[in-house]
């Protein structure tokens, strides 16, 4: 049987074993996430000067393509972008072209020709950033702000980098993700940086119809209890629950899923004392979680938006530095 | 013209009459006269030495989109016969997957014209089951078989209910005419693009269960067994609708089977990086799966292997994973990955052979797939050795996405004969 690919996913990285492209989790080793999470600690800092902006990406173009609506991610990585120093494209694909019947590929091409140097993709089909960054555009660094079912990577690291300001390390946390992990690029991404990063136990909890196959091979420990599934975790992370789901016959109704998985002081109360809560947003108040631990003094949701312009800059700036060496590395062959 | 042919010294494997041996190859008039010794009289219009090559029946395809008429942007039955015979293979049997859909003689009719015109490899439709695929109304399955239809399938779309499909096995059990099954539930493999597994869990594509094979399989074998219809389940791709298969044939339905290349091949891992080449259907499954099928192959379980070859344009394969068309052009590669499953071991080269030649021959009831004395002289003649790569450029099916570009194998077929005409030169093709 002929190997098609190599163990480490070596498409988003360069020949020096560096980021060119930021497409998923799977594949990096922990020092990549090590080097995301450091690099975005020292722009903490840059948020919080008067003038907030560093001169990495100057004369650099950042197109953010947004084939499915969000608010703060987009918003973030134009921000990210722009405290870079870069000059940002928002497209809003719903009006542009690929619904006049121009293919995505064809779009994409006529951007690179105007030398565009990163996309920022969010495409509800997964898999589509890796299909951008190997087959259309290779020349251009491409981030994954979040494909179909499959990754999310910078949310994740922004997690990674929250749960490391309040835990201070991986080693020996216990961390609960609780909700519809079927639907989740999130929580995948998620699980592959805990893992990396070495987290004691990754948990999931939620029931069988909100579960993908084969789950407990992806490094997890299975609870369909959130009483089991609860106890003494330092992290909670609540997903989001789309309200489509109840159509699927995946759950019965709202009411059903908060009283069995929804985030309640009682529930709380299970996890060690200093445990925090944490929720990608949007939030389903009453739905996933309670509005008093929404807004709880456990709730970390808040330091999450800010620690995703960091992440976001960061995961910018080493996937620019790292497409732009392969491409001198290239030239220099030639 | 189709002259005296004398085939020296090759090594003869055909499976319909348990031979493998080195001898000569008679033809004359277009049927195979002796093998051996030379007929009295015999005066070859021309002598091909076959030392150190395979002499083999043409073979047969029990499945092979052709698309035409409707989808001449991804291939025609001119170029795909001609990708055929290179590939070695002499009779192909087409899906219904046409625009307008094969459900009249008119359409049958046109292949069959369009086949005469391109003069290669002998194509044989297989027609609608139900009016435009819709899965309600009865097709005119006697004005198919009378129009040279061998058999009648639904392909991957659904019926009405249950009621449609016992009717449909009903009625072309009374015409004497296969269905051929593409055993999938609709509703469990809807949306779903790769096999339901860790693979598609970690990367969020949307699976096809294996039971969205297995209950269809299933269903299938108790209506046939119900209504005593005669069934052909193409394309398995699960280690446990083999052995619901092998428990019917031991209870003596009369049901045959196939596995399409690919899933003897590849499991759903190589798809890890979203690489739009394996997108098919059926998805590849798991190792187990592979290593059923291929014993299935080996024990006979399984009649034959079909190509399933589907070409397609460039934009076909051009998106994201579940955006791109399923199907893999590879009608011209079948042999050298039949004799690489050989050379590994996976494969007995009998059991295989049989599976491309009289396997699928007897599932279409035909006498073709053989070198018996008086059938057709429908030949393959293979270098098992040769090394070649695969590229763009030397693959004639208009469908370039195969998985193998670029990537050297063995065996090729240099001559292929129909009918005692030589259909296929590669000496005269690479001038």
């Amino acid at each position: 049987m002929p190997s098609i690919d190599d163990e480490l996913s070596p498409l988003q990285l360069n020949r020096f074993q560096h980021l060119r492209h930021f497409l998923t989790i799977e594949g990096l080793s922990r020092k990549h996430l090590t080097d995301i999470l450091d690099t975005a600690d020292t722009f903490i800092e840059v948020g919080s000067r008067s003038i907030k902006k560093v001169p990495l990406l100057r004369g650099k173009t950042v197109a953010n393509l947004f084939f499915e609506a969000s608010t703060r991610t987009r918003t973030t990585f134009e921000l990210a972008a722009k405290r870079l120093s870069a000059d940002v494209l928002n497209i809003n694909i719903t009006t542009s072209a690929t619904s006049k019947g121009e293919s995505l590929s064809d779009m994409l091409r006529n951007l690179e020709a105007m030398a565009v140097d990163m996309f920022v993709v969010r495409h509800a089909q997964s898999g589509a950033p890796h299909f951008i960054a190997k087959s259309v555009t290779p020349r251009v660094s491409v981030i994954n702000a979040g494909d179909g079912r499959h990754a999310h990577p910078t949310q994740a690291m922004l997690d990674m980098l929250t749960i490391r300001q309040h835990k201070h390390k991986f080693e020996g946390l216990k961390v609960a993700i609780v909700g519809d992990i079927l639907h989740s690029r999130v929580a995948r991404s998620q699980i592959q940086a805990l893992n990396l990063l070495g987290a004691e136990e990754v948990r999931v909890i939620a029931p069988d119809t909100l579960l993908p196959p084969y789950v407990d091979q992806f490094g997890v420990k299975v609870f369909s209890s959130m009483k089991e599934g609860m106890r003494d975790v330092d992290v909670v992370i609540m997903l989001r629950l789309q309200k489509e789901r109840m159509e699927g016959a995946l759950l019965p109704s709202e009411q059903e899923f908060f009283r069995l998985y929804g985030l309640s002081q009682d529930k709380l109360a299970l996890a060690k004392p200093d445990a925090i809560v944490m929720h990608p947003g949007p939030i389903n108040r009453g739905v996933e979680i309670e509005s008093a631990v929404a807004d709880g003094p456990q709730s970390v949701i808040l330091n999450q938006v800010t620690n995703g312009i960091a992440v976001r800059m960061a995961v910018m700036s080493m996937a620019m530095s790292g497409q732009i060496a392969e491409l001198t590395a290239d030239e220099e062959v030639a | 013209m189709s002259g005296r042919i004398l085939i020296k010294g090759g090594r003869i494997i055909d499976p319909s009459q348990s031979l493998d041996t080195q001898s000569d190859l008679y033809i004359a008039d277009g049927e195979v006269v002796a093998i051996g010794a030379a007929p009295a009289d015999f005066n070859a219009d021309m002598m091909i030495e076959a030392a150190g090559s395979w002499v083999t029946p043409g073979l047969v395809d029990l499945c092979a989109y052709l698309r035409e008429p409707g989808y001449e942007h991804k291939a025609s039955i001119a170029s795909e016969s001609l990708a055929a015979v290179k590939g070695g293979f002499t009779t192909l049997c087409c899906p219904p997957a046409t625009s307008p859909v094969n459900d009249t003689a008119a359409v049958t009719n046109l292949i069959y014209d369009q086949a005469l015109t391109a003069g290669k490899a002998k194509i044989l439709p297989i027609g609608a089951l139900t009016k435009g695929l819709a899965g309600e109304q009865l097709s005119e399955m006697h004005a198919l078989r009378e129009a040279g239809c061998v058999g009648v399938s639904n392909l991957r779309y659904p019926f009405r209910d249950n009621q449609v499909m016992k009717r449909c096995l009903e009625y072309a059990c009374s015409q004497d005419i296969t269905i051929f099954v593409c055993p999938e539930d609709y509703a469990l493999a809807k949306d779903g693009c790769v096999h339901e597994g860790a693979t598609s869990g970690l990367l969020g594509l949307s699976g096809i269960p294996a039971i969205a094979e297995t209950m269809a399989v299933a269903q299938w074998l108790i209506l046939a067994e119900e209504t005593e219809a005669r069934i052909h389940l193409g394309q398995l791709s699960c280690a446990k609708s083999v052995e619901l298969v092998a428990d019917a044939k031991r209870r003596g339905l009369k049901v045959t089977c196939d596995v399409a290349l690919a899933n003897l091949i590849y499991t759903d891992a190589v798809i890890k990086d979203f690489n739009p080449a394996f997108h098919v259907r059926p998805p590849l499954r798991r190792e187990e799966d592979r290593k059923a099928l291929l014993k299935g192959v080996n024990d006979g379980v399984i009649d034959a292997i079909c190509s399933h070859h589907q070409p397609h344009e460039s934009a076909a394969k051009l998106a994201p994973f579940a955006e791109t068309r399923s199907g893999m052009s590879v009608i011209e590669l079948v042999l050298p990955q039949i004799i690489a499953l050989t050379t590994s071991g996976e494969l007995r080269l009998d059991a295989a052979m049989r599976a491309l030649t009289t396997g699928p021959a007897q599932v279409l009831e035909l006498s073709t797939g053989s070198l018996q004395i008086g059938s057709a002289a429908d030949v393959a003649l293979i270098d098992p050795t040769e090394k070649w790569l695969v590229t763009e450029s030397n693959l004639v099916s208009k469908g370039k996405n195969c998985p193998w570009l670029d990537t050297e194998v063995v065996g090729l077929a240099y001559k292929t004969i129909v009918e005692g005409r030589v259909v296929y030169d590669r000496a005269l093709m690479m001038e």
